[in-house]
Order: structure tokens, then sequence, then C-alpha cells
């Protein structure tokens, strides 16, 4: 239990900070390089490697290569439904986060079957 | 040119600071979850969750909205317009996350975790910026 509420506090500090950076910098569109931040992963890798090593932490790592492909796919559609369609905003983001989910998750499905 | 606006930081109501700290926190729970529950190989997936990019975008709407709102005009168009160059700006920025998993990833199991961790947050920042930077030199070249 503890473990989880030093890793809440230490992965909402982290993503703030990237957050706030993001804010502040102008202009705009380099500021949204901070919305893929390796932020949660700098959070929680240090946890990781104190406890589960450094091979375990880079298994995580491996993983999150597919991850990121899938954030690429689904900040490039956000972009594009946004500026074709105008949608609100909030909704746009939240409702396409499947494609996240469905990439990222369909990658290492066939990586790890064809492996 | 990149300059920093610290007169931005006005504009984020306490409440929104509590939302993306809750936000973050939330993700870097369900990724230890994931990974304790599934194994590393699928928590794993979670580090590159877009934890904050949803509340982040909206917030961009709702700040160039209320922007608009004061000298009189609709700012709804604009804000998602706003948004969407910032959604622009994450998929460069994800490119660059890629690329410092893959330096985690070769780079943990053999070298020194401090020095890898500081290499590969080293290479989001030169690549990241660098990929903003050649997109942003294409536009101007083609509307100039």
């Amino acid at each position: 239990m503890s473990d989880l509420i030093i890793r809440f506090l230490i992965g909402g500090t982290v993503v703030s900070l990237f957050a706030l950076l993001g804010d502040i910098l102008r202009p705009k569109s380099f500021a949204g390089l901070f919305g893929a931040a390796p932020s949660v992963a700098l959070a929680t890798i240090g946890l990781t490697i104190t406890k589960n090593g450094s091979l375990y932490t880079a298994i995580e790592a491996r993983s999150m290569i597919w991850g990121a492909f899938g954030f690429f796919a689904y900040a490039s559609i956000v972009c594009l439904v946004l500026m074709r369609y105008k949608l609100a905003t909030l909704l746009t983001t939240i409702c396409l986060l499947p494609i996240w989910a469905g990439i990222s998750f369909g990658l290492w499905y066939w990586l790890a079957r064809s492996s | 040119m990149i300059e920093m606006k610290w007169s931005s930081l006005k504009e984020t109501r306490p409440s929104e600071y509590v939302v993306r700290f809750v936000f973050g926190g939330a993700c870097t729970v369900l990724a230890g979850l994931a990974a304790k529950r599934y194994g590393p190989s699928v928590g794993g997936l979670f580090l590159a969750f877009p934890a904050i990019f949803p509340s982040g975008a909206s917030l961009i709407e709702s700040h160039e909205k209320k922007r608009k709102a004061k000298m009189g005009f609709d700012g709804t168009l604009r804000g998602r317009v706003a948004a969407s160059v910032d959604a622009a700006g994450a998929a460069l920025g994800s490119i660059a996350l890629a690329v410092f998993a893959l330096i985690l990833w070769k780079g943990l199991p053999s070298h020194n975790a401090y020095v890898v961790i500081s290499g590969a947050t080293l290479a989001w920042t030169c690549i990241a910026t660098m990929l903003w930077a050649i997109r942003r030199r294409r536009e101007f070249h083609r509307t100039a």
C-alpha cells in the first residue's frame, strides 16, 4: 500500500512539473512536445530499478516503445480530427484513447507472437 | 524562437493543477499495478500512456476561449485549433519518447542506471526539439 502511495505522489509531482513546463513555454507547438514527455516513465523507473532490478525495467522499456508508437498514432489522429471537424477537445481526446490502446497492445501482441 | 511566458501560470486555476496531479499519480499507479498483475511486458506499455494529454489539451482550448471572450469574440474554434497544434507537438514528442524507451531498453542491462536515464532524457529533449525545429522550418518555407 505504501508503495502505491509513494508511486502516486512521485507520479503526480513529476507529471505536474512537465505540465507546468508545457504551460510556460512558447510557441504552443513547442509546448505540445511536453504532452508526450517521459513523465510517467521517469516517475516510476527509479522505484522499479530499486525494487525489481535493471533487467525487469529494461523489459518494461521495450514495451514502452510500442506504447510510444500508439501515442504517435493517437496524437496524430487527435490533431487531424480537431483541425478538420473542430469537435470539443476533451470529448475528442478521451473518445480516441482506444486508438492508443489498440495500436500499443496490437503491436505488443503481434511482436510477442512472432518472437 | 522558444521563450518562457511565466504569466501564463496565472491562467491555470488551482483546481486544474489538482486534476493534473491526480491524473499523473493515477497513471503512475496504474502502470505499477499493470506490471505487478500482468508482468513488466504489459506494464511497460502504460509508461507511454497519454497521461495528461487530454486534460492539457482541453485546458489549452478553454484558456484560448477565455482570452478571446475577454476581447468580445467567441473563441471556440480558435481554442480547438490551438488544441490541435498542441496535439501535433505531442505527436512529435512521442517519436522522441520511443527513442527514450529504446535507450533504456538497450542501456539498462549493461550500464549504470543513472547514466542511462540521464542520457535517455537528454536524447528525448534533443530529438523532440530537433523534430519541432524541422517542422517549423518546413512550415516557414511553405508559407514564405
